[in-house]
């Protein structure tokens, strides 16, 4: 399989595996991310994608393989100190903070990200939210259309919406890279444009280089640079979308189209 | 190896009681994914009404067996089911552990209210007899109490295996531990299936609670409160999965007791400490060696997410408007409080409300660890104890005073709760009750025991060890002390929840794979609330013991970080004015019963009011006293902001009554959650 050897790689990921009771849900996976890029991340239900995303993330941790992030190894490294490097994620399945209003969400993600969290401060009673917080806070609010909910608990909304928040936290701490497994999962077509829209729209902004996990092909095709494609743990094909779609193994094992 | 045999053979009775609760609690979990707490008082009860049918009614051994173990225990266990654990939802596993925590310490309430005394002598053998010695064993006499022990447990292992593996029964209790909803989707039954799974784990209890009565020789709860401690490391190490494995454990912790209390010197620190710590070190060994417990009471329901959102506390949900007339009345009734405490109170409520503060020092720690952290901690009154004991020691050896010693306690409560968490980090949930749990066992047989005493005496506070008048019966200084400490406390906990470390807890309590996504530490987060927690709970065990003038093992035992937990729930563990309600609810409500006539149960009716009142916990896990401001703040502000758009949320069990105005209409375009997500 190919890869990407590119000296100017934020993200390197290189021969991962990851197994699960003997069954390798990534078996030696090695693909890389540039600056700025944007990477589809696509293949069928259990082609390992998520759990390529959490040994990413640091929630799982790979049997063999380095991943690299600027040139720092983070092999090793906890969940939270990739975080704090500048990885940001949303997840597969929504994973909210169910007593929190959506404001919340967002402030505790900026403080968690730059650990602006002191005991010290919170006992000096020092940690209310500060001016360039709250605009921050409203600013993102508004690029993911979130404004008029700003202080509803997340309990109170739906999917959707959740989904929203989800995004709205990882992208306010600013991300070199964002990882988003499915985002648009559980949104109508409309939502999931705009959706798209919003994603493009941040990356052209923010410079910050995204992989996305998504099941909407045309969604992948208007969003990304690249798209790798995954099958069985392994990397089956990498390329442009066109590229890729055409590749008779691509459509075989992805679309179920027998040349 | 001859000695070894003859020392380890009597254990092997011992074994099957443990195997045989292990195996009970793990059918329980494994059909019903509750590790049920009250399984000790269960399997107490039976032994209790067994014996006592026996003996002052005198029935036959096979009526009252037939009695206390086939109709009475498989009851109990239906009526917990039905009543209690299906009706809270599979992920809240707090809510499971009180509803357990709230019966082990009710039921046998319960029996010393309705029979005059609790402990009987001289339990009776259910098949043989236990002065018949029927055969021996490599010199070992085996009498009819170790034959009962191995023929039913051994006869009951095999019926359950059968049941497990070769039953439609057993496949159906196997699916309903991942999700008995899920279950029901493909045709199942899944209430019989439970109720099936409760009545025959009840049945086990009954039997070893009868098995193990003879043993003892004395019929007393605290024998089965020790049996639960080792039928809960052998499950442990079974991951409340395997009964083979439980069975294993089980029969070799029993012979492992009878062999060292056979090779360690009688009398000494080994035979008197680390022998009853033994269950204890087991279950630690395995909370911390076993990977499967890390996980444990994690939800894994498919269909978690059709459960409704927690509901929410009145502060959260009241109008500003409203929220300031509430905030003004609290100070109104706080002046109000103070002046009468230093004016006219009677001496009697005087120290009742001092006690009362106290109180409130030490539960506002488990506001801290339950309400903010969302773990379970069932070590906080050790946690007290440890402040006091060290606040004691320090005063007497550095003849300091007792104030300076209680924040030497306070650092040292502290760290110990820092060194437990460190230990327990990886734990969350059952697992980290359980830990909790142990530690308190230890510290009560191993530790308290070798520091309650000074040069061989109890240990009194004196008005001397004190000083500035605390002591002094006319003055008011302890109340002033009282409100200063505990005022700083609320103060100090409401500025961590308000600032980014209870936002940070908050995260970690909603999702703690999202907030180790975005960057908290959650072993610092851990580490970090436990030892305030330690710090809070450790203040408020000097002050207890400066209020009862005395430090002593009996007000800082482990059942008592039971009865606290219970407690707070039922008032409201998510604020520190629940805690507050806590405290003043324990003693007042301890001080009222004082009026009501002794044969009616005196203080084991103040904790059966306390552990059926955590039974609202399943209804109202915000504590009922939040429930009940949350609603009557609703009903004050329709009535007073009738016209005007409520900028409430009111999502929760009692949505259905007030719904219509605030955030749900603007969230209306948003389909229901619930059923969304």
């Amino acid at each position: 399989m190919a890869l990407t050897a590119n000296a100017e790689a934020l993200l390197r990921v290189s021969e991962v595996t990851k197994t699960f009771g003997g069954v390798a849900a990534v078996d030696g996976v090695s693909f890389s991310v540039r600056p700025g890029e944007s990477v589809g991340l696509v293949g069928p239900n259990g082609a390992g994608k998520t759990t390529l995303f959490n040994c990413v993330c640091g929630q799982l941790r790979p049997e063999r393989g380095t991943i690299e992030l600027n040139g720092r190894s983070l092999n090793g490294m906890a969940t939270f100190e990739r975080a704090r490097l500048g990885i940001g994620r949303t997840y597969q399945r929504v994973e909210v903070f169910s007593d929190m209003n959506v404001r919340d969400h967002l402030i505790v993600s900026v403080r968690a990200r730059w650990r602006q969290g002191r005991l010290w401060r919170d006992l000096c009673n020092l940690s209310k939210p500060t001016a360039d917080e709250r605009e921050r806070v409203d600013a993102v609010l508004d690029l993911v259309g979130l404004s008029d909910r700003a202080d509803t608990s997340v309990s109170a909304l739906g999917l959707g919406s959740c989904r929203l928040v989800e995004l709205a936290r990882a992208l306010i701490a600013e991300p070199v890279l964002l990882m988003a497994d499915e985002p648009s999962s559980g949104l109508d077509v409309h939502e999931t444009r705009e959706l798209g829209a919003v994603l493009r729209q941040v990356q052209r902004d923010q410079g910050m280089a995204m992989i996305l996990i998504e099941h909407d092909l045309e969604m992948v095709a208007e969003v990304v640079d690249r798209t790798v494609v995954m099958n069985l743990g392994q990397v089956v094909a990498e390329g442009h979308f066109d590229t890729v779609m055409a590749d008779p193994i691509v459509r075989s094992a992805y679309l179920g189209l027998h040349e | 190896m001859q000695h070894l045999l003859g020392f380890g053979i009597p254990g092997v009775p011992y074994g099957c009681t443990y195997a045989l609760v292990a195996v009970g609690l793990v059918l329980t979990y494994q059909a019903t994914g509750v590790l049920n707490f009250a399984y000790g008082a269960q399997a107490y009860l039976s032994a209790f009404v067994f014996t006592y049918l026996v003996q002052n009614q005198h029935l036959p051994v096979g009526v009252a067996f037939v009695i206390s173990v086939v109709i009475l225990a498989p009851a109990v266990g239906l009526i917990l089911d039905r009543l209690l654990f299906r009706k809270i939802a599979p992920a809240n596993v707090i809510a499971k552990l009180v509803t357990g925590i709230s019966m082990l310490v009710g039921i046998p309430a319960v029996l010393s209210v309705l029979f005059t005394t609790s402990n009987q002598y001289n339990p009776p053998s259910i098949l043989f007899d236990p002065n018949v010695v029927y055969f021996h064993l490599v010199g070992t006499p085996i009498n009819g109490i170790a034959v009962t022990c191995v023929v039913a447990t051994a006869v009951t292992l095999i019926a359950l295996v059968v049941l497990m593996r070769w039953t439609n029964l057993g496949l159906q209790m196997r699916g309903a531990v991942e999700s008995r909803r899920l279950i029901e989707l493909d045709g199942v039954n899944s209430g019989r299936v439970v109720a099936s799974a409760w009545a025959i784990s009840g049945f086990i209890a009954g039997l070893a609670g009868v098995l193990l009565a003879p043993i003892y020789g004395q019929l007393q709860f605290s024998d089965y409160a020790a049996l639960m401690v080792a039928a809960f490391a052998a499950a442990a190490w079974a991951v409340l999965r395997s009964l083979p494995v439980a069975v294993l454990v089980g029969i070799l912790m029993g012979i492992t007791v009878t062999v060292l209390q056979g090779y360690l010197p009688v009398g000494s620190i080994w035979s008197s400490a680390a022998l009853t710590s033994l269950p204890f070190v087991v279950l630690v060994g395995a909370l911390l060696l076993v990977p499967g417990m890390r996980t444990l009471g994690q939800d894994k329901d498919p269909l978690a997410s059709v459960d409704p959102p927690p509901p929410p506390i009145a502060a959260a949900v009241r109008a500003p408007e409203f929220d300031r007339v509430i905030k003004i009345l609290w100070y109104v009734l706080l002046v109000a409080f103070s002046l009468s405490m230093l004016t006219w109170m009677p001496k009697i409520w005087e120290n009742v409300f001092n006690a009362g503060l106290a109180y409130s020092v030490v539960f506002l720690s488990i506001t801290l660890i339950t309400g903010m952290g969302g773990q379970l901690s069932l070590c906080q009154a050790t946690l007290a104890g440890v402040g006091a004991f060290t606040a004691a020691q320090v005063a007497d050896r550095l003849g300091a005073n007792l104030l300076v010693g209680a924040l030497v306690g306070a650092l040292v409560a502290a760290l110990v709760a820092v060194v437990l968490a460190t230990a327990s980090v990886r734990l969350r949930g059952l697992g980290l009750a359980l830990m909790t749990i142990a530690a308190a066992l230890v510290f009560d047989n191993a530790i308290f025991a070798q520091v309650a005493t000074i040069r061989g005496q109890s240990i009194n506070v004196t008005s001397s060890s004190v000083g500035f008048g605390i002591l002094n019966p006319n003055g008011r200084a302890f109340f002033v002390l009282a409100m200063v400490v505990l005022s700083v406390c609320v103060v100090l906990v409401l500025r961590v929840r308000n600032g980014s470390i209870g936002r940070f807890l908050g995260a970690m309590r909603g999702s703690s794979t999202a907030a180790s996504g975005i960057g908290v530490n959650l072993t610092w987060m851990h580490v970090l609330v436990f030892g305030l927690s330690g710090a809070v709970a450790g203040l408020g065990g000097t002050l207890l013991a400066i209020n009862q003038q005395a430090v002593n093992t009996q007000t800082f035992s482990w059942s008592f970080s039971l009865v606290f937990v219970v407690v707070v729930v039922t008032t409201g563990v998510s604020t520190p004015e629940g805690a507050i309600q806590a405290g003043f609810s324990f003693v007042v409500l301890q001080q009222l019963l004082t009026y009501v006539p002794s044969r009616l149960g005196g203080n084991s009716l103040l904790v059966i009011l306390f552990a059926f009142g955590a039974l609202t916990y399943v209804a109202h896990p915000e504590g009922i006293l939040e429930f009940q401001k949350r609603r009557w703040t609703m009903r004050f502000e329709r009535l007073l902001l009738r016209n005007r758009t409520s900028s409430t949320d009111i999502s929760g069990p009692d949505a259905g009554a007030t719904a219509g105005d605030g955030q749900l209409a603007r969230v209306a375009a948003d389909s229901d959650p619930a059923l969304d997500r």
